[in-house]
């Protein structure tokens, strides 16, 4: 049996014809698997949505409790039958709730990994490889220049530039789900007591990850902090608040943005960025290729990203390897990309967000 | 190495004067002799390895990784240095051990044999994380491109205590690396370095240019004015050494000794101190125009036949030192007279006379020189007279550029020098050659904003070797178009006359120029002195009543006479 007959790429996104069902579609389906919450794999308006737990709080917190027509809750580990067709939730380490989607059907495996990172993460549940004939990966960071530094380095580099600049509010861009958290505890980890101002558009999705558990310690509102207390101050907002009005309270502030594509220096500097901080919830070069191989598989597909390196390199490596070139894919992580003032193609209903909470 | 590759990471995205000047201050406040001293040449443009080139960097990475994959990820990053940095094989086993301080690392690049560089280079390209091999392989290749200024990195040395941005100054041409005695100095606890360099380089004052609004705050009276002739603004100094023998120095305005190019002028000057004057070429006693002086500059061996078809000269127009006696903190008329008597007692075989002083009693007089130099003294020189110089009769000769004393009131104001950033390959017969140029201005926060292209006003030969400079200097390809280098140390400054300027959204810079075109190549001068964007602000401002008359002399970009 071919692969293709258990999934294959579509316009609206990875399409089982065995089960009859969607992975991460990008427009309204009647059946959809959805890996994680961002905005660009997690759509409103489907008939029926398969998720873990957490991806489901987190997309009825950002489209409303009626975001689909049924939902179903996935528990990671556990084989559910959809169509006769054998799916599994493994977690990706890519945010809170994020998972790979593993897919068994007449003897072949395929993963679909969505966002995933193998790195460290307080904020979200660890990445494991899934043994599979086919793994299907992303390839934001697929080149070899991209290899993401210690989170704790560049954690360090931010209390560097507090400790320098101690009368400037520090705003930190970070994108409102997942980033901005890991931001947050990773602050707490370097021993950062002081209280973390963020904006409006992140309050209800912090609030969640601290009711899940996660300690992020002192967080409040931006708008409710007197001035004094905006002086020093780590400020957590979404990239685009950065050159909105909005952040117009702070005067004179150190600009820091949190992002893998930091690494580059003229994406940086296009954003007006101070301080970049090297901080990705995707798998970096070495970190792509350390994930392929441990799934043993003996195929690559690629659906988004540098797809043209890592397929290159996949071959080199003995594996069969195609991109999909799948679009619509990759929002949060392109927030960093476009110079300020042109809305990537790509923004979901985030890319601007209101002050005020959704 | 590492603290110092931060301070490049963090000073490259320090978009803020004050930020820059603090993030120095604070290194150099941490960081011991001899560390700082080799960190404040690299700043400065103190430092430079002739033996590392792209071409080595090249090869070291071919050498390591897959040739697809450093394609990709060139093209994706756009820069050599930033893209071996960040891609550059980590060696198997880590590699633990802490790097070599940047003092280890000047010593080794500067005493090193080509044939060494690639093995050590690579050892070191080894340990150092992408941070410290960015900051290696931009100091190497000598592109910092951090938006610092050696007066900025000065500015930080004098923020270590009491001193002034200007004490630094005055001192710093006697100084080398790692400059132990100016910290020591700065942070107050030692005497003044003093030079033992019999004829060193004072640091040049430099004007402003004046705007009619300037005028109605300045009074006559307290002003002289000079012809401002258009040639190379020299500094000539001669003094006895230790053993009595006479040193004798040219220095371009920058400080760089040119001695070299011009023996027949070095060989027969003959007073003791520090003249500033202008370099021109005179021919039976009548100065030439630039495009003259400029064949000579153009040559790189000094030949008998040309010291005979292009003598030079100094004009000389004020006295820093004599005999010993540091003048600078004479008021101007005081440094006049005795620079008088020091021409009037040296005539150097000719080889120096006076820039004469322009009488004028009101403005108004003043601009009628101005627009007809000939009518007014110059005569027959006028067409080497690029404008007037006002000096104040009781300033004090500062080096930089303070606001008030000097000012430059140039005959033609639609002409600005400006930075070449881009370059682009022409059409037909010019496909070959890179012949669109883009350039710009600095703003106020020391970076260049392209303000125009230009595609002509070039001769033929001036192609040649611009085209010469964009291959040789090349940062960035962006398809048909490069990047050179445009550093405040480094670059090609064009003279641009232009018809007018006008507000503009489409350009980062808010100001489109109309009819713009390369007058001249600035080859002797700094593009840290190129102009600023705030001049061409205020030239808009002027556009009211400032004249606007087409140049009939492309080459050289000037009206024959403006008023004022």
């Amino acid at each position: 049996m071919r692969p293709e007959e258990l999934l294959h790429s579509t316009p609206q996104g990875l399409y089982s014809p065995a089960g009859d069902f969607f992975i991460d579609p990008t427009r309204p389906v009647a059946r959809a698997l959805v890996t994680h919450g961002h905005s660009d794999h997690a759509r409103a308006g489907h008939g029926a949505v398969l998720a873990t737990r957490r991806t489901l709080d987190i997309m009825a917190i950002r489209y409303g409790e009626d975001f689909a027509g049924t939902t179903q809750a996935a528990a990671y580990g556990a084989r559910v039958e959809v169509n006769g067709v054998g799916v599994t939730f493994h977690p990706a380490g890519h945010i809170l709730g994020s998972a790979q989607i593993a897919l068994d059907w007449r003897g072949c495996t395929i993963v679909a990994s969505g966002d995933y990172k193998p790195g460290a993460d307080p904020t979200a549940e660890p990445f494991a490889p899934v043994p599979c004939h086919v793994f299907i990966s992303e390839a934001t960071f697929g080149l070899p220049v991209f290899r993401h530094p210690a989170p704790a380095r560049e954690i360090a580099r931010l209390t560097a530039s507090l400790a320098l600049f101690p009368e400037r509010a520090h705003l930190v861009g970070a994108y409102a789900l997942g980033k901005a958290q890991r931001v947050m505890a990773l602050l707490r980890a370097a021993g950062h007591e002081r209280p973390i101002l963020i904006h409006g558009a992140m309050e209800r999705l912090t609030e969640y990850y601290r009711a899940q558990g996660i300690d992020l310690g002192d967080i409040r509102p931006a708008r409710d902090a007197p001035a004094a207390k905006r002086a020093g101050a780590v400020v957590i907002c979404p990239p685009s608040a950065m050159t909105d009005v909005w952040s117009r309270r702070f005067p004179d502030p150190v600009t820091a943005f949190a992002s893998g594509w930091m690494r580059i220096r003229a994406r940086a500097r296009q954003n007006g960025v101070e301080l970049p901080l090297i901080l990705s919830d995707h798998a970096d070069w070495d970190d792509l290729q350390a994930s392929i191989l441990a799934t043993g598989c003996q195929e690559l597909w690629v659906t988004h990203g540098q797809e043209d390196a890592l397929v290159h390199w996949a071959r080199l490596a003995g594996l069969e390897a195609r991109p999909l070139h799948m679009v619509g894919y990759g929002e949060e992580e392109a927030e960093g990309a476009p110079p300020e003032g042109t809305a990537p193609e790509t923004a979901g209903p985030e890319a601007s967000p209101p002050e005020a909470a959704p | 190495m590492n603290r110092f590759a931060a301070l490049l990471d963090r000073l490259a995205y320090e978009p803020r004067r004050n930020g820059k000047i603090r993030l120095i201050a604070d290194y150099l406040k941490h960081t011991p002799d001899p560390e700082r001293g080799w960190a404040l040449a690299a700043l400065t443009g103190a430092l430079s390895f002739r033996n590392a080139k792209p071409g080595l960097i090249r090869q070291l990475i071919s050498e390591r990784t897959d040739p697809v994959l450093f394609a990709l990820s060139y093209d994706y990053v756009g820069d050599l240095s930033e893209t071996v940095a960040l891609m550059w094989p980590a060696p198997h086993g880590r590699n633990d051990t802490e790097p070599p301080p940047l003092s280890a690392i000047v010593h080794a690049f500067t005493h090193m044999g080509r044939a060494e560089m690639p093995a050590v280079l690579a050892g070191l390209l080894d340990r150092l994380d992408e941070t410290g091999r960015w900051a290696l392989l931009k100091l190497i290749t000598g592109g910092l491109r951090i938006g610092v200024s050696a007066r900025l990195a000065k500015t930080a040395v004098a923020a270590l205590g009491e001193l002034t941005p200007d004490d630094i100054e005055l001192v710093w041409p006697g100084l080398s690396p790692p400059y132990e005695a100016l910290f020591a100095w700065a942070e107050g606890h030692g005497a003044r370095p003093e030079t033992d360099d019999p004829a060193p380089f004072r640091p040049v004052m430099l004007s402003h240019p004046v705007e009619d609004a300037d005028f109605a705050a300045l009074d006559p009276a307290a002003f002289r004015a000079e012809w401002k002739w258009d040639g190379i603004r020299v500094q000539a100094v001669r003094a006895p050494g230790a053993d009595g023998r006479h040193v004798t120095r040219l220095y371009s305005r920058t400080g760089e000794d040119i001695s070299g190019a011009f023996p027949d002028l070095a060989e027969a000057l003959a007073f003791d101190g520090a003249v500033d004057g202008e370099l021109l070429v005179l021919r039976e006693g009548r100065v030439q125009s630039f495009n003259v002086l400029q064949q000579r500059l153009n040559r790189k061996a000094v030949t008998p036949k040309m010291l005979g078809e292009f003598p030079a000269h100094i004009r000389a127009y004020d006295l820093l030192a004599e005999k010993g006696e540091d003048l600078r903190e004479l008021p101007f008329d005081a440094r006049r007279a005795r620079l008088e008597a020091l021409v009037a007692a040296h005539p150097e075989a000719g080889r120096l006379d006076l820039s004469p002083l322009v009488p004028f009693a009101s403005w108004e007089e003043l601009a009628a020189a101005r627009a007809d130099p000939a009518a007014h003294g110059a005569q027959s020189e006028a067409e080497a007279v690029e404008g007037v110089m006002l000096k104040r009769a009781d300033s004090f000769y500062l080096p930089g550029r303070p606001k008030g004393p000097w000012w430059k009131w140039k005959r033609d104001p639609h002409s600005v020098d400006a930075v070449l950033m881009y370059a682009q390959r022409g059409h037909g017969k010019r496909s070959s050659y890179y012949s669109d140029y883009t350039f710009g201005v600095w703003t106020e926060a020391g970076e260049l904003v392209p303000v125009g292209k230009a595609y002509f006003g070039f001769t033929d030969a001036e192609l040649i070797e611009i085209d010469r400079f964009v291959r040789r200097h090349t940062v960035n390809r962006f398809g048909p178009v490069r990047e050179v280098v445009h550093t405040p140390t480094e670059g090609l400054v064009l003279e641009v006359a232009f018809e007018g300027l006008a507000r503009s959204t489409r350009h980062r810079s808010g100001l489109a120029m109309r009819f713009p075109r390369i007058a001249r190549l600035r080859w002797d001068k700094p593009p840290g002195e190129a102009d600023r964007l705030e001049t061409l602000e205020r030239m808009i401002g002027d556009e009211g009543h400032a004249p606007r008359r087409a140049s009939g002399v492309l080459g050289k970009g000037r009206s024959p006479a403006q008023g004022a």
